[in-house]
């Protein structure tokens, strides 16, 4: 137990059968997650980076299914688990904050109500207990004057306000991991800075391990210890922060880091975008899934999936371009 | 609250004063009157009744001195039953139009919301389309062939139920379901319609990543949202069912006052058509009240002004 990690994702397929046919949201998604640490998910719409972070929870939605892997968190055997038994884990061992704080607390009940519930569900405590644990979260996440505010409704919250009220209900009963599913995209830029730094301040006090699911490669650089690039439902590059920024290995990878704006970047350097449209998730091609988009395209690309190179232990990416290149070393290695 | 309460009496005073007003010239533009029968009274007959009730003044004249007794409380005398009283018979029709109304309308909640639920939480499975199409007949059908039907079968055919009056609690059942089918199927399409735009906002997701129960779920975070539609709709529905129904109250022998308010006007019984139209639009502007404190208290967004 004390050896395994957290998170142990082996293998993961999950689909979506719609009315239109099966749409493979996860081929093959595998990746560990230790005590403590940040992993950042990026990629585009669609990559399946939310979902993956929702299949921990068992929180995909219909027509959404588990068809084939395992996943490993904290002693439990997730992909075996049934709702009643995901319950227990939902909210205490595991817990998210979503991306629009604006929708989602509910609106008719009041924050106190909405904290406390999740307190009382998996602790014993009683009503004075919770409340007091309630007050207590909300000035952990920095919220002043937390017995007024609990008794407000979320429409008197500023959209920052609500997204602390959303991570003191996730932080409630301690969980081992926080799942972070774009957790700044619908706030104002200052406010995203203060809500990022919150959640590494309070990864601090409480020991958990973070997710951090986002399509800004900005926010991953400061804050996660590795960080998994994924494409059409594969992570197609993982490695720590450094090795993502610095070296990156697949083709992918390197067109995110050259479409983001730079602040020190002179006038006439212009953002170069990853042409194309994302695959078709219905019809996956046989290859590699980015081969139509990739300036470096080979044949092999197009009729094979490529398998994963490693550069160091924690630093690999799916690309049949790194793969050539290590042969080729491992050839000339050979012939001297 | 206080502002809004009298804010909202004071608009009601005028929205009642406007609706005498204006169902009071209407119903002069009418032709005909109500001494004009099959067997047309003699002329100085006539003259004579129309003299006795004020009709043979102008209409200028006539609107003010009803308003005055109007102020007053005065709801005027019929002129179709003799000596009685448009408040006394708006005193006894209504107490049994709104028990009838009452109950079926208590029936149409308490079945159509379980049932608009139930639907949308199997959408698109087989149990969400029969709900939906014994719905769509529920509104299809008019009340009026729903209370025949029943009638010919409970009542005729099989014995079972009374057909006419209000005896006894049996007699209650065909009238009731009869009243109640169309709101029933308002209702659960209304309720399948907003629970399915609830279960599918950001706020049940967060509930159901907290661990909690489907039931939970359901009737703590989900009802509350979704029966904010019911709500509005049943302001109105109230009072018109409330103060009955015509066609049910004449198939079904109920001594309501909705077959009083049809009755008024094809009489011309001027006194009882405003006494029941006058209040109509106090318990509409009532039920209006009521249900905007209802609102405010199911969701604290809504403001009250």
């Amino acid at each position: 137990m004390s050896n395994q990690p957290l998170l142990n994702i082996e293998h993961l397929r999950l689909s979506f059968f719609t009315p239109a046919g099966e749409v493979k949201a996860l081929n093959d998604v595998s990746f560990q997650l230790e005590q403590g640490d940040v992993l950042g998910i990026v990629g585009e719409s669609g990559s399946g980076k939310s979902v993956t972070a929702y299949s921990i929870m068992g929180l995909t939605a219909y027509p959404g299914r588990i068809v084939g892997g395992e996943i490993h968190f904290n002693g439990h055997e997730i992909h075996k688990m049934t709702e009643k038994e995901m319950r227990s884990i939902r909210g205490k061992e595991v817990s998210i904050i979503f991306q629009d704080p604006m929708t989602s607390l509910n609106p008719v009940y009041t924050i106190g109500n909405q904290i406390c519930e999740v307190i009382r569900l998996h602790t014993n405590k009683t009503k004075e207990q919770a409340h007091a644990r309630a007050v207590e979260l909300l000035s952990l996440v920095g919220i002043n004057e937390p017995e007024r505010r609990l008794k407000q409704y979320p429409h008197e919250l500023s959209g920052g306000m609500r997204q602390r009220v959303m991570i003191a209900i996730a932080l409630a009963c301690e969980p081992k991991l926080l799942i972070a599913d774009e957790p700044t995209t619908a706030l104002d830029v200052t406010i995203q800075a203060q809500i990022l730094e919150l959640m590494m301040e309070l990864k601090k006090k409480i020991g958990m391990s973070i997710i951090m699911i986002t399509h800004d490669l900005g926010v991953v650089s400061n804050m996660c210890d590795k960080i998994a690039v994924m494409y059409a439902g594969k992570i197609v590059e993982y490695g720590t922060a450094d090795d993502i920024f610095y070296n990156p290995q697949h083709e992918y990878t390197r067109g995110l880091l050259t479409s983001i704006p730079k602040l020190n970047a002179t006038e006439h350097e212009r953002l170069v975008p990853i042409e194309g449209q994302p695959v078709d998730l219905l019809n996956p091609p046989a290859g590699c899934p980015f081969a139509p988009r990739c300036k470096s395209c080979m044949k092999i690309c197009l009729r094979e999936m490529p398998p994963y190179t490693h550069f160091s232990e924690d630093h690999y990416s799916a690309c049949w371009l790194t793969q050539k290149k290590e042969f080729e070393a491992r050839k000339g290695g050979d012939r001297t | 609250m206080g502002k809004f309460i009298i804010k909202r009496v004071l608009s009601a005073i005028v929205t009642i004063f406007l609706v005498a007003t204006i169902t009071f010239f209407l119903m002069f533009l009418v032709p005909g009157g109500p001494f004009l029968s099959e067997k047309a009274p003699s002329a100085e007959t006539l003259a004579a009744l129309e003299a006795k009730y004020g009709l043979d003044q102008p209409v200028p004249v006539q609107y003010v001195n009803y308003m005055e007794r109007l102020i007053h409380g005065d709801l005027g005398t019929s002129l179709k039953k003799r000596g009685l009283e448009v408040n006394d018979i708006i005193a006894t029709g209504f107490p049994v139009s709104a028990k009838v109304g009452g109950i079926a309308i208590a029936g149409a909640v308490l079945i159509g919301v379980p049932l608009g639920s139930v639907a949308a939480l199997n959408r698109g499975k087989p149990l969400d389309n029969i709900i939906m199409v014994v719905a769509t007949c529920g509104i299809a059908v008019p009340s009026f062939v729903m209370a025949t039907v029943l009638m010919v079968t409970f009542g005729v055919q099989l014995g079972w139920l009374p057909t006419m009056g209000l005896s006894g609690p049996l007699s209650y059942i065909m009238p009731c379901i009869a009243l109640a089918f169309y709101p029933t199927a308002y209702i659960s399409r209304l309720m399948r319609s907003s629970m399915l735009d609830v279960l599918g906002q950001d706020y049940m997701r967060t509930a159901r990543a907290k661990g909690l129960s489907q039931f939970v779920m359901l009737f703590k975070h989900a009802l509350r949202n979704a029966i904010l539609p019911v709500v509005t709709y049943l302001g109105p529905l109230l009072a018109y069912t409330l103060t009955g129904s015509f066609v049910i109250e004449k198939i079904f022998t109920i001594p309501g006052l909705g077959s009083e308010f049809i009755g008024s006007i094809t009489s011309r019984d001027y006194p009882l058509i405003m006494g029941t139209t006058i209040f109509l639009a106090f318990l509409i502007i009532m039920m209006n009240v009521i249900v905007d404190i209802v609102y405010k208290l199911i969701d604290p967004r809504i403001k009250l002004k």
